[in-house]
């Protein structure tokens, strides 16, 4: 549903995307992860075409993002980082004048704003003034304008940014449930948000491209060991030892706060790590497992690894 | 076409959705009714006096004695309040964001263009139209003619309509609104005064400087005479206007 490949966009010397190529399934709900400035929204920008591209191509909904941008304009909903909106208008009235905009025919377009107010959950706010309806809303009014002419491929920049928690789990939620009907591409620099929300991911760096694929893919690919991290009372090398004596470990590391323990893949040690740091007292705080995407997120940011 | 409507649509909108336009129609029509009474009251003056001699009775012409003077200083006040008017329109889409909202919408800039200028158009159409009917008490109350009268709003309206095209602009240009007015207001000032500088200097220069002065344009219409050139001149400013608002927005976005 959206493909890019060898995509290049640089601003004068500042090279903010470069050879950056990848592929979303239609009804897929994808995420683009990197750290700030990694050339998240500059993507973004390329295939809504709000910015041209300085080499390669793109393509979305089977359409050349360079040759057709009418046509990819029409089959793209775009949420911008900055969420676009007129502060004077009311709910409504805006989410009208986008239907106008995005040419959705007048016949229909009462029915296209009322069907979004519903799924955005705007009922309540739909006769107010932008200006003073809550930021979680703004963002909702955000998300359903992009979806006001039912395009077959949402783009959301960074949709949960600056909201509390409890409004983030609901615009998660509100983006899950929009799952098969849409393509739906999303940047964020929050790891969970991938992990909760998407079907796979790519992550960049740098404006490169640094891994891409399936969730389920990227773990089984990169991570060789399973294992678990502990929070204990102390977390020193002495811990670290002891968890070494488990049958079958293979490293128990110090990192930080935490000790990291790990055994060949295909096995499940997860039960005998815990009895030991029962049975020793150790004072369990905390156990999770490694999350084979959150190491190589951290290792992505951190620069430590190259494509 | 009806993508430029939409944008039109939306922008008269918001004029009335703020104080601007309510501001600039007081205004504008307050300062008409002030300059219109006066003139008037000098007029009836005027009249009485000269008609004692029969030969001065000949030539007592409300259009060139209240209306021609009236619509000069219209002038000036048009050129106060189309900044206000123009400022907004396209500085601060790109201040707040909303131009990311219309560049990647099915629209052309040309549209986006065309739509704010539309918009702007029917501003000034409202505020001359108010204005207009002021003036109707004048052909209750007198014999003015109404060729002349017409000439003059039309010449109005076309310099009006130059001025905003320069106005969108400059607010193509930046995105601040008050940068924007301030430059729209001295660039206006400036065309209504170069005729100054054509005085002084002779030959080609004199009419060079000269043909681009609004004065030189809207005298003859503020008299009542319609003249081609003098339509010509307003209507390839305007466009000249809008091709570079045009052409800044298309550039900024290439960059």
């Amino acid at each position: 549903m959206i493909e890019v490949q060898g995509l290049t966009k640089r601003y004068g010397e500042l090279v903010a995307v470069s050879d950056l190529t990848f592929k979303v399934e239609p009804g897929r709900i994808w995420g683009l992860l990197g750290p700030n400035a990694a050339g998240k929204t500059t993507t973004m920008r390329i295939l809504t075409g709000y910015l041209p591209a300085t080499s390669g191509r793109a393509t979305v909904a089977g359409f050349d993002v360079f040759d057709q941008p009418d046509a990819v304009k029409r089959s793209i909903g775009y949420l911008p980082e900055i969420v676009p909106l007129y502060m004077d208008m009311t709910v409504s009235a805006y989410l009208g004048f986008v239907a106008e905009i995005k040419q959705v025919p007048k016949a229909k377009r009462n029915a296209a704003v009322a069907r979004v107010v519903e799924s955005a959950g705007l009922k309540t706010e739909a006769r107010r003034l932008i200006r003073n309806i809550s930021r979680g809303f703004k963002q909702r009014v955000g998300i359903a304008q992009a979806m006001i002419h039912d395009p077959q491929v949402l783009i959301l920049d960074e949709p949960t940014i600056g909201l509390d928690p409890g409004q983030i789990r609901e615009i998660r939620e509100l983006i899950r449930s929009l799952r098969g009907e849409h393509t739906i591409l999303l940047s964020t620099h929050i790891l969970p948000e991938v992990t909760q929300v998407c079907d796979g991911v790519v992550i960049i760096n740098q404006g490169r491209l640094m891994a891409s694929g399936s969730l389920a893919d990227l773990a089984a690919s990169y991570e060789k060991m399973d294992g678990v991290v502990l929070r204990l009372r102390r977390s020193g090398a002495e811990e670290a030892a002891l968890f070494r004596g488990v049958p079958g470990v293979v490293k128990a590391t110090v990192e930080g706060s935490e000790i990291r323990v790990e055994w060949g893949r295909g096995q499940d040690l997860r039960d005998d790590v815990a009895r030991l740091a029962l049975d020793k007292g150790l004072g369990l705080v905390e156990m999770r497992s490694v999350a084979g995407i959150e190491d190589l997120y951290m290792k992505i940011v951190s620069g430590g690894l190259e494509q | 076409m009806t993508n430029i409507w939409s944008i039109a649509k939306k922008e008269i909108r918001s004029y009335f959705s703020s104080p601007v336009a309510y501001v600039v129609l007081f205004a504008f029509i307050l300062i008409y009714g002030y300059f219109f009474y006066n003139l008037v009251m000098w007029f009836n003056l005027q009249a009485m006096q000269m008609a004692q001699n029969p030969y001065y009775a000949q030539q007592i012409n409300i259009n060139e004695m209240v209306f021609s003077p009236l619509f000069h200083n219209m002038v000036l006040i048009l050129i106060l309040l189309v900044p206000l008017l123009t400022m907004r329109l396209l500085a601060e889409e790109k201040k707040n964001g909303t131009d990311e909202l219309l560049y990647t919408s099915p629209l052309t800039v040309g549209q986006i263009v065309l739509g704010k200028y539309l918009a702007a158009l029917f501003m000034l159409a409202v505020m001359l139209g108010l204005t207009a009917l002021l003036s109707l008490f004048a052909f209750a109350f007198g014999n003015p003619e109404f060729a002349p009268w017409l000439t003059g709003y039309l010449g109005l309206f076309l310099l009006g309509a130059a001025a905003l095209a320069i106005g969108l602009f400059f607010s193509a240009l930046t995105e601040n609104q008050i940068v924007a007015a301030i430059l729209t207001f001295l660039t206006l000032l400036l065309l209504l005064v170069l005729n100054w500088l054509s005085q002084i200097g002779s030959g080609s220069w004199q009419s060079v400087v000269g043909y681009l002065s609004f004065s030189q344009h809207f005298e003859d219409m503020a008299r009542g005479t319609l003249a081609v050139k003098d339509a010509v001149y307003f209507l390839s400013l305007s466009a000249f206007g809008l091709f570079l608002a045009h052409s800044v927005l298309q550039s900024r976005r290439w960059r």
